[in-house]
């Protein structure tokens, strides 16, 4: 029987959004690439929550931006409600959500997809990874047809062997009804890649026309818009906005849910995998904030053209009788229809232990993963590790080093490293608690933060990269014009002092100083600064951020001078841990399964402990007086 | 970077002019060396025999040093597992620097502080613990900074930075849940209740510090300084409190030209004393050298020893003095006080311009008189009478008050930021660093340079 065979550098299997993220970004560096996904309806599907952003997660939409990738471009031109989050909090956490018109998100990425050099869409189930002597070659699909690709990327997302659950109702499919991919895991296992079960859930999706929104609390966008895509301006991407609601839960739902308990597969083991604590079900609050009164929902429209609606806050694997019945016991959802059901989903992934931070395979040479097949949940923790895959998988077939964010730079780097440093039992989410150094990794620097490596990747063009320039250019010669700008402490800044509730000074001091008070900002020393130009607002931010935080930042950069220390002190690749003398057990046997490059990610280790860490420093001091010997 | 496989050199002994000296060659060459610069008595050496002693001249070239016994250790069966030699040699200060020059100058490297203990401990014949037992035996100048680093090591210390370290981390992870998960994790009225937690570290830390000078008394000795204007009978008191005559005394103004650093141990406080030249102004060019360096003892020292001759009238010189001690711990002798013409109520001018807490006494060196006394202040001055390191907890280690100030400017730097109203995201940078440098001391976190870090607090020739 003839099959059909196909040459490829880079194949990557599935289409979500880490599938596309490494597609492109592998096809915009040259590589010619093919992507396959079960069906062509749907690519960068959004099965769950219809937004794309909120708190943490829309630091790495920044930063998938700033490093050339499609999510933040994507979702400024289909949103319908764009917010920033926590802003009565510091700059650190603000963060940047907005509601997707989910149709329009899927489809203007599959046209972008389309449009894109040296990429191939393909609609097909790929079944088995071709691997030789430990490097991939490439894929078959269901029908026999072979692709050989030089790197293989892996987002199969929550497709391998998925099933949907609720109360006693099992389907054999992947999300939204969609076909699950059976054969994959079966090959994956048999080239010795270690699979867990995960499962996570999603709510109902109810009729618009039946909910009453007049005894719910109407959430609207902000007024000024903050675009994802630093290539956006406000103006460019500004829309009429649609409203959230917020409404609660209240006793009678929790006692519905309490009573029915008995039928959730989670709580009658039906359901084998684990599912996110940072994302709970209903059950779980319910069970887990027992003394709660209420819980908080946000009733949020799946698009523009459809009357379905998303209920935040409230995912369930709960029977569909009860479903109802506790869905009706809410405020302004009495008479409420349900279009879809709300289900638990258990599937495939890997544990990514067995991963590098380039997010290769460390036993297959040229096998890359992303998204939740990695262990991780959410569309924007999927689209950061689908990029770094794309780009890693392109460099690899230009044998180039691969690129890896660090902690300090990146919340895709504290992700990646995470997921591949840590103990992961079950899908991980992005918090901004994950990042030691949020400060200086805000949503609002991400382009500073990364755009010269975007630059230097291949993935942001010259006219981008020089529009960054300048603006950062602006940015240091606006403080250092600050910083040596004196005012007197004459009437005129007195009295403005005095308006503003800030001490009258008592000698002269520079604007840069006067910044720094909590009470003051750039903006309103205006009247004061009489040399001051017309800036961007974008440009106005960042230098009113880095003189108002000026000794938290430097005193955050200390620590990621620490930070890097330990990153720096690299671990021999052919270190025998079994030989280390005062080592653990537990350590030992952490260590051989991570296999640390550098002493600062082996003390992240789960398991391995800072005594640990000090017998490995020395002995490392031992082995270099040793070499040092044998050179001698 | 030094290469770590060198050989290596350092005087093993305390460098005084008594006793015996001892230098230490550690390395591949140490055998070589010896063979360059030593004569055994008696027949002529072909192979140095591990564990034996010799008997001989060093000589640089035909130049006997001196005579000398020299042990030899081969590798592995040495301290270090290298090849060690030790050449005991009879002392004095010259003579045993004579010596060690010689060694390197035929191809050892002057040893770095802890560095034989630290290859004892790379090639494997010490562990870490031993290492440290070595430090602190080391370190320990007495009994009383013997039971204090027992205290340490029994764990009082961790216990109070742990006990810290434990509620910062509480607040820490209160913060941070309750950034991720504000539905239900509220931060209302969470600063107030924070900032008088932070108070409570605050002053815990500070009392930490704080015990870190006695600390550093018990277990190095007190910096002292004895000054007084020529022939108030400053070497004569230095020899009261030594015992021995090691200063030269004489009659004539201005016969101590340099500094000397003398050891005493007084029931138990150890005195680090450096005898001045007498402060004074002098046209003296190398009289003047050792009054710059008098000076200069003075800025450093813990206590000053004051000494005012009674036998002659109060002097300006004297008050000059006591203006350059003012802000100094201070107890003022009033030496000669067996002299006839000594009157107590001579010195009420004196003793107006004093601290209240500054002791006056009149003692009488030559005569080893009123030393219990002086005893008795140096006690109530320096450790409010009580020196007892069952019951105080003493830091007596530089590296960890380094870590106490840290985490106590990371502390204060968390109070600014809840008085100025900052956001608590705001608190957790801060927070964390106070964490940080306080598992520092515990071993809950981990310095880079540990090993080093570990092997320079020994002393040079360990």
């Amino acid at each position: 029987m003839k099959t059909l065979e196909e040459y490829y550098d880079v194949v990557v299997v599935g289409a979500g959004h880490a599938g596309c993220e490494a597609a492109l970004a592998a096809a915009r560096l040259g590589c010619e690439t093919i992507i396959f996904t079960v069906s062509m309806n749907s690519v960068a599907l959004m099965p769950c929550n219809p937004n794309i952003g909120g708190s943490s997660k829309g630091h790495l939409v920044k930063e998938i931006d700033a490093l050339g990738g499609e999510m933040g471009k994507n979702i400024d031109k289909t949103y319908i409600q764009s917010k920033m989050l926590n802003k009565s909090k510091g700059p650190a956490v603000h963060s940047l959500r907005a509601q997707a018109d989910k149709d329009s998100y899927s489809m203007r990425m599959r046209y972008t997809l389309q449009n894109t050099d040296h990429l191939t869409l393909r609609q097909a189930e790929v079944t088995e990874l071709l691997v030789e002597e430990g490097k991939v070659k490439g894929v078959k699909t269901f029908s026999g047809a072979v692709y050989h690709g030089k790197a293989v990327v892996l987002a199969t997302g929550t497709y391998l062997k998925a099933r949907c659950l609720y109360g006693d109702v099992v389907d054999y499919t992947g999300p939204n009804g969609l076909q699950a991919a059976n054969h994959l895991s079966q090959s994956l296992r048999e080239h010795g890649i270690e699979l867990y079960r995960f499962k996570t859930g999603t709510p109902a999706r109810i009729d618009k026309r039946s909910v009453d929104f007049s005894v719910m609390e109407e959430q609207f966008g902000d007024e000024k818009v903050v675009p994802f895509s630093f290539t956006n301006k406000e103006e460019d991407i500004r829309r009429e906005q649609v409203s959230c609601w917020l409404t609660y839960t209240n006793e009678k739902t929790h006692e519905i849910i309490r009573e029915n308990l008995d039928r959730s597969p989670l709580y009658s083991g039906v359901i084998e995998g684990t599912g996110p604590r940072y994302c709970p079900s209903i059950e779980d609050k319910v069970v887990r904030f027992a003394d709660k009164k209420r819980h908080q929902l946000f009733i949020e429209p799946e698009g523009e053209f459809t009357n379905e609606m998303y209920v935040g806050g409230m995912s369930s694997s709960l029977p569909e009788d009860v479903q109802y019945a506790m869905y009706r016991s809410v405020k302004g959802l009495e008479n409420v229809k349900i279009i879809r059901n709300a289900y638990a989903i258990e599937y495939d992934c890997i544990n990514p232990n067995q991963l590098k931070l380039s997010l290769e395979f460390k036993n297959i040479c040229g096998l890359f993963s992303g998204g939740q097949f990695n262990g991780s949940s959410g569309y924007e923790e999927a689209a950061g590790q689908g990029l770094l895959a794309g780009i890693n998988a392109a460099r690899f077939c230009k044998k180039e080093e691969p690129i890896i964010l660090d902690r300090s730079q990146a919340y895709i780097g504290v992700l990646i490293d995470d997921l591949v440093t840590k103990e992961n039992h079950e899908p991980y989410r992005m918090m901004t608690s994950r990042a030691e150094y949020r400060l200086l990794l805000r949503q609002d620097n991400a382009d500073m933060r990364l755009t010269d490596l975007g630059h230097e990747i291949g993935l942001i063009d010259e006219e981008r990269y020089e529009a960054f320039c300048e603006k950062r250019k602006r940015i240091e010669k606006e403080i250092g014009r600050l910083r040596n700008t004196t005012v007197g402490a004459n009437k005129e800044v007195q009295e403005l002092l005095i308006k503003n509730e800030s001490t009258p000074l008592k000698s002269a001091a520079t604007l840069a100083e006067l910044i720094k008070r909590p009470e003051l900002n750039y903006e309103c020393l205006d009247e004061i600064d009489k040399k001051r130009e017309t800036l961007d607002e974008e440009i106005i931010e960042q230098v009113n951020i880095n003189l108002k935080y000026e000794g938290y930042i430097s005193r955050q950069k200390k620590q990621v001078e620490q930070f890097k220390k330990m990153e720096k002190k690299l671990i021999p690749v052919d270190i025998h841990y079994e030989e280390i003398h005062n080592l653990r057990k537990e350590a030992v046997q952490k260590l051989n399964d991570v296999r640390p490059y550098s002493i600062g990610q082996a003390s992240r280790i789960s398991g391995v402990s800072p005594s640990d860490i000090s017998v490995l420093l020395i002995y490392m001091e031992q082995i270099r007086h040793r070499k040092g010997k044998e050179d001698a | 970077m030094i290469n770590e496989f060198d050989t290596i050199a350092a005087i093993a002994t305390a460098v005084s002019n008594a006793g015996i000296g001892i230098i230490r060659i550690s390395g591949e060459n140490s055998l070589k060396i010896l063979g360059e610069i030593f004569e055994p008595a008696g027949k002529n050496v072909k192979e140095w025999e591990s564990h034996r002693v010799y008997y001989g001249n060093i000589k640089e070239k035909d130049t006997v040093i001196d005579e000398c016994i020299v042990l030899i250790m081969k590798a592995p069966k040495s301290y270090t597992r290298e090849n060690v030699v030790e050449i005991d040699c009879h002392g004095g200060v010259s003579v045993v620097y004579r010596i060690l020059n010689l060694v390197i100058k035929h191809g050892a490297r002057p040893a770095e502080p802890g560095e034989f203990t630290k290859r004892a401990f790379l090639n494997g014949r010490i562990d870490l613990s031993q290492a440290e037992a070595v430090m602190d035996v080391i370190d320990a100048k007495n009994e009383l900074a013997r039971r204090n680093s027992v205290a340490q090591l029994k764990g009082e210390l961790s216990d109070r930075i742990k006990k810290v370290r434990e509620e910062v981390l509480y607040q820490i992870a209160y913060i941070e849940s309750a950034l991720d998960d504000p539905e239900h994790m509220s931060l209302d009225g969470f600063s107030e209740k924070l900032g008088g937690l932070v108070q409570n570290w605050i002053e815990a830390t500070q009392k930490m510090i704080d015990s870190y000078d006695n600390g550093r008394y018990i277990a190095e000795g007190i910096r002292t300084c004895i000054v007084g204007k020529p022939n108030a009978g400053k070497s004569s008191f230095l020899n009261a409190l030594l015992g021995e005559e090691r200063a030269i005394v004489t009659e004539i103004a201005g016969t101590t030209r340099d500094t000397l650093e003398e050891s005493v141990n007084l029931d138990g406080i150890t005195l680090n004393i450096v005898d001045t030249a007498g402060i004074r102004d002098t046209e003296d060019t190398v009289e003047k050298i050792g009054v710059e360096k008098a000076r200069k003892e003075i800025d450093q020292a813990d206590l000053v020893l004051f000494l005012v001759d009674t036998s002659v009238p109060f002097h300006k010189e004297d008050l000059d003095i006591l203006e350059r001690i003012k802000d100094k711990r201070k107890i003022v002798l009033l030496n000669k006080s067996d002299i006839d013409n000594y009157r107590e109520e001579d010195y009420e001018a004196l003793k107006s311009r004093l601290q209240k807490e500054d002791p006056i006494l009149p003692i009488s060196a030559k005569y080893h008189k009123g030393m219990d006394i002086f005893v008795k202040e140096l006690k109530n001055l320096m450790f409010h009478g009580k020196i007892d390191a069952n019951q105080e907890m003493y830091i007596t280690n530089a590296r960890h008050k380094k870590a106490l100030d840290d985490s106590l400017e990371s502390f204060r730097c968390v109070k600014e930021s809840i008085e100025n109203g900052m956001p608590e995201d705001f608190f957790t940078i801060d927070l964390m660093s106070a964490y940080e440098k306080l598992g520092l001391i515990v071993g809950e976190a981990v310095e880079e340079d540990l090993v080093n870090e570990i092997f320079s607090r020994f002393c040079t020739g360990k």
